[in-house]
């Protein structure tokens, strides 16, 4: 592979942009496939396999062995709420290979002392998540449980088809959030994606344990053969 | 402790870096996997001319045939694929005791 080819690989992981790197392996020349680019190209059937299941594909053509690798932008992970499980769920979740960023503005919770690994915007969600739109390689764990916090980017995931979105609250209040949803125009398909109550029940008791039943929940989502735009 | 330092370093920023300190790289990927095998087809495992490496393309099995290899490749400047598998009394020497097999494809990035 040429190091044009791999700057080039880099700029677009970068740019959160999947791209599939084609290398022929009896020579090692490599292209690389844009995602906007497959349509038109001659491999576009195998390139869109590998760019859904984010797993490579071997194809034989012509003669030749060929070997198509997706990229898939890093996952990234939104917690709304600098709480006391954004605390374990963060360091957690960057050593499982996720980018991690920690949004709350109440900050009495979102100090540097409190989350010193990771990313940490004392801000409104609405004022962060403009800045860097959510997608689909996204994840969004909603744990403060305050509608004035919480609701508008759980909204926000939904519309971006994020392939997790979670909300911390009991029945209750989760009975509460989902009118309030629907009353701001989301459908019954957007709102059954909302995991809730949030994490897969371990019966979690501690704040450590309930980030590892949201992280569990997380790769779950992400792994699934149902995930959103996994079958598209 | 930085967000850098605790997440896992990422093989092809980690060869990107070494080119632009002007060092000979490789880079090993796993093409293809049969059985049981502890890393997918697409991971990765650069190594510099001087047998640093970062990745890995199984758990901790073949690294050390991949990078002997790898100063071959970038000597040679050309590409080689690799089998690693569980096959022969070799198995606990050069190979994968979780009894499965990869094809690995290593070349030099230049």
């Amino acid at each position: 592979m040429h190091p044009a080819i791999l700057q080039q690989l880099q700029a677009e992981r970068q740019a959160r942009r999947a791209a599939v790197l084609v290398t022929d392996l009896a020579t090692g020349l490599a292209e690389l496939v844009r995602d906007a680019d497959r349509a038109g190209h001659p491999l576009s059937e195998p390139l869109s396999k590998a760019l859904q299941s984010g797993a490579p594909v071997n194809v034989e053509q012509e003669g030749r062995s060929l070997f198509l690798n997706p990229y898939l932008p890093p996952l990234r992970i939104v917690v709304i709420g600098a709480v006391h499980i954004s605390q374990a769920l963060a360091p957690m979740a960057a050593l499982a290979g996720f980018s991690v960023e920690i949004i709350d503005p109440r900050t009495a919770f979102a100090t540097p002392d409190r989350f010193s690994t990771v990313r940490l915007y004392p801000d409104w969600p609405e004022a962060v998540l403009q800045e860097e739109p959510l997608d689909r390689y996204c994840a969004v764990a909603a744990l403060t449980h305050d509608p004035k916090i919480d609701d508008w980017p759980i909204e926000a995931a939904l519309r971006a088809e994020c392939f997790y979105v979670g909300a911390l609250g009991s029945r209750k209040t989760h009975g509460k959030r989902l009118e309030r949803l629907r009353s701001a125009g989301l459908t019954d398909d957007h709102l059954e994606r909302i995991r809730a109550p949030i994490g897969l029940p371990i019966r979690a008791s501690s704040p450590a344990e309930i980030a590892v039943a949201v992280l569990a929940e997380i790769i779950a989502a992400w792994r699934s053969p149902e995930r959103a735009g996994a079958s598209t | 402790m930085s967000e850098a330092a605790i997440a896992m370093a990422d093989p092809l920023e980690v060869a990107a870096r070494w080119i632009s300190e002007g060092r000979q790289v490789a880079l090993a990927t796993v093409i293809e996997t049969w059985g049981s095998a502890p890393r997918p087809a697409g991971s990765h495992l650069v190594i510099d001319g001087d047998g640093h490496f970062e990745g890995s393309v199984s758990g901790g099995c073949v690294e050390g045939a991949v990078i002997a290899e790898a100063i071959d490749v970038l000597q040679s400047g050309m590409p080689r694929l690799l089998e690693f598998g569980v096959a022969d009394e070799t198995a606990w020497r050069v190979g994968l005791s979780c009894g499965g097999r990869i094809a690995v494809f290593l070349e030099p990035v230049a």
